[in-house]
């Protein structure tokens, strides 16, 4: 890659008796080692600066330092987790606790803001007038509407529902009241395996089965009914196996016991509010982006498509959202990491995320603000990098292949 | 929110940029210069620090904050009042924001001695207790296993709570908020099956329901919750000052010297009376305050038991009992070292 090289510096090794003659400040190489290193002191020296004076402030008012407390006992109950969990266990388990939980709640409301967000991004040029309009009701509305305030609404919403004992029923498995959202929850039995491992081959299938259509319309220029059969294959494979074996599965239900219900999966109701509202509200940003996008795509190619006699539908998935897939992804990925860091609105609320339990409970149990501060901040900035890559990714290959 | 965190933002730049002297330094000489006392208060607890529809403050720990002004500034109205949540209360008075935090906060080991923090005394001896909706029918705390609690985030409750149940081999789930408000309103919505706290905020948080005789108190008390006011280590003129402020306030009682008795005990009192309110002896000149600093405060805050009654007690709607808080020879354990 050439393009590592600035311009001065292929100049300046093509044309070596220029920078022979000069002092060696005035050679660009050099001076810009010069300036290099003065910031990489000046950084050194400020960052030094802070972390000592704050290390000194801390032990002259007899505040703790370090990292011990990691190792010693919380204490407290936490709402959520995502792995088996005790009062007695450590702060680092916290810790994890936190991030798997903000992480969750991250996966999920990113998902369901980007079909969102596709979704009403491409309504907006149904001709369809009432979906037109929806698509622009929506955008607006949410998009103008402070994102505490749409995590506050649907919690209260979520508190208007019946106490336990009162629940919704939904035939007996579903129930849904004011402390959460209780379904059945899949127990394997013994054999279960055969059945995962008869999934796993169908989504090998799918995989080559489209691999094989893609080389055939290329060579011969037929089309195979891929959508369909690959339903097909998912479905039948699994369920094949399923009979076969006997199923070797069986629902744990939920049911009501003195205060609350037992048994099932529990989706508590901070999780589902902050969810619906992160991705309401991430979804209009990002049909806002998907709308920009598509009309980026020149119409000569939607003119181009129907010449050549493509379906309409097929134009907007073959020809119109591949090409403004440039423009979106750039705005996916500030979408994307918006939508993390706006999950620490979570304590409002209080669904257990990294910033309400670890920077909020344990860090006044504790009482060690830069520790845990600066741990809550590593781990935020590592999330948000890991998503800035993926997309740097995605985006190289979505963008224009130029000579 | 966003003033909470600006709050915590301010704090934690105080503890990383500001030079070692102005952290630990004189306090009683930079609140002179300010000419009033910043105070750390609870964002709202009825009996202890709320504001009425004026705006102003009343509740036994804003008369501590009054009567730290009255007797460094000879006026109890010299103060400003920083409602702080359970969360952002000791960061702070560790950054230097408030010069008492005087927010119902327990007094525990690991407080003391690791936050940088002393703590000046016990204004109110508490415990944790729970309070749990009448339609369960549950008479004991015993019987809770498996039950949503609402508790308030970063308290000792949340502690307290979590031994209880594993010493009785029962399961809670938490669900925290962030101030006391919210925790009733996730009570009210039946969000948790019962709300844990110290008891004397169990019956303030019970009058704030829109149906009080809906809800009852167990009797069951689960741990020691001492509250007092605390100030930062290494400054021991101040932790002086605002402890011998409470401890004049509990003496005044014991003494018999009242808001509306101490200007004829100053003159006509028996010695320790006088002693205490200034006209004999040098114990303001000691702490660095002027004579009369005790009798200021009885003055215009009142002693201990005005103070008690007019904010929790018989004159006011939580009517609390003195209980432990009575003096030591009425059956409670309030004991103020020798005013000498």
């Amino acid at each position: 890659m050439f393009s590592s090289k600035t311009t001065e510096q292929v100049k300046l090794e093509t044309r070596p008796s220029i920078s022979g003659s000069t002092k060696f400040y005035n050679n660009p190489i050099y001076r810009g080692w010069i300036y290099q290193s003065l910031l990489m002191v000046f950084l050194i020296g400020f960052f030094y600066t802070i972390i000592s004076n704050t290390l000194d402030n801390m032990s002259a008012q007899g505040i703790k330092s370090g990292f011990s407390f990691l190792g010693t006992s919380a204490g407290f109950d936490v709402l959520m987790s995502l792995l088996p969990f005790e009062t007695t266990d450590s702060y680092l388990k916290i810790f994890t606790i936190g991030i798997l939980n903000t992480v969750l709640v991250s996966i999920v409301g990113i998902i369901l803001a980007t079909i969102l967000g596709f979704i009403f991004g491409i309504a907006y040029f149904s001709h369809n007038y009432l979906i037109r309009k929806i698509s622009i009701i929506y955008v607006e509305v949410f998009r103008n509407i402070p994102v505490i305030l749409q995590v506050i609404f649907w919690y209260t919403v979520f508190n208007l529902l019946p106490i336990a004992r009162e629940s919704i029923n939904i035939g007996d498995a579903i129930y849904l009241n004011v402390t959460g959202l209780y379904i059945p929850k899949l127990v394997d039995e013994s054999g279960s395996g055969f059945v995962y491992s008869a999934l796993i081959v169908a989504i090998i299938g799918v995989y080559l089965l489209k691999r094989w259509a893609k080389k055939r319309q290329e060579q011969t220029g037929e089309q195979f009914p891929i959508l369909r059969t690959s339903v097909a294959l998912l479905i039948g494979i699994p369920l094949l196996a399923l009979l076969f074996s006997g199923v070797p599965f069986h629902f744990d239900y939920p049911s009501l016991d003195r205060f609350n219900f037992k048994g099932g999966t529990t989706i508590i109701p901070e999780f589902i509010a902050l969810a619906f509202a992160l991705s309401i509200y991430t979804g209009a940003f990002i049909a806002e982006a998907v709308r920009a996008g598509i009309q980026s795509v020149p119409k000569g190619q939607t003119e181009a498509a129907r010449s050549v006699g493509l379906k309409e539908s097929k134009i907007m998935s073959l020809i119109i959202v591949p090409q403004s897939m440039r423009v979106i992804t750039p705005m996916l990925n500030s979408e994307y990491q918006s939508l993390v860091k706006n999950t620490t609105i979570a304590t409002a609320i209080g669904y257990p995320e990294l910033f309400t339990v670890f920077a909020g409970s344990a860090l006044n149990q504790v009482g060690q603000a830069v520790e845990i501060m600066f741990m809550t901040l590593v781990i935020y900035f590592a999330i948000n990098m890991v998503i800035s890559f993926v997309m740097n990714r995605f985006n190289k290959r979505a963008e224009i292949t130029s000579r | 929110m966003k003033i909470k965190n600006l709050v915590m933002t301010v704090a934690a730049a105080g503890l990383i940029f500001s030079a070692q002297s102005s952290v630990a330094g004189d306090t009683l000489a930079s609140i002179k210069k300010k000419d009033s006392v910043t105070c750390g208060v609870s964002t709202g607890l009825a009996g202890f620090s709320q504001k009425d529809e004026k705006g102003a403050w009343s509740g036994l720990d804003v008369d501590v904050c009054r009567s730290v002004a009255a007797a460094v500034l000879g006026d109890a109205t010299k103060v400003q009042f920083k409602p702080l949540t359970a969360k952002e209360r000791f960061l702070a008075l560790q950054s230097g924001e408030v010069d008492i935090l005087s927010r119902n906060t327990t007094w525990t080991h690991t407080r003391d001695t690791s936050l940088g923090l002393n703590f000046a005394g016990v204004i109110y001896y508490d415990g944790a207790g729970f309070m749990v909706s009448k339609k369960l029918g549950v008479k004991s705390a015993t019987e809770l296993d498996g039950a949503n609690a609402c508790i308030q985030a970063g308290t000792s409750t949340e502690l307290a709570i979590a031994d209880y149940f594993r010493e009785n081999s029962m399961k809670y789930k938490a669900i925290t908020f962030d101030t006391s408000d919210q925790t009733r309103a996730g009570f009210e919505s039946g969000r948790c099956d019962f709300l844990v706290s110290d008891q004397s905020q169990l019956y303030s948080l019970r009058i704030g329901l829109k149906d009080p005789s809906s809800a009852v108190v167990l009797p069951e008390v689960i741990s020691k919750e001492p509250l007092g006011p605390v100030v930062r280590q290494n400054d021991d003129q101040w932790f002086n000052i605002v402890k011998w402020v409470v401890n004049a306030s509990i003496e005044g009682e014991f003494q018999g010297v009242t808001s509306a008795n101490a200007t004829d005990l100053k003159a006509n009192g028996k010695p320790g009376q006088k002693r205490l309110l200034g006209s004999e002896g040098d114990l303001g000149e000691k702490l660095g305050l002027s004579a009369d600093w005790a009798y200021q405060v009885i003055k215009q805050v009142g002693n201990y038991s005005e103070s008690f009654e007019r904010n929790v007690g018989q004159d006011s709607p939580l009517k609390i009992s003195r209980g432990l808080n009575a003096q030591w020879n009425k059956g409670g354990i309030l004991y103020s070292p020798a005013m000498r």
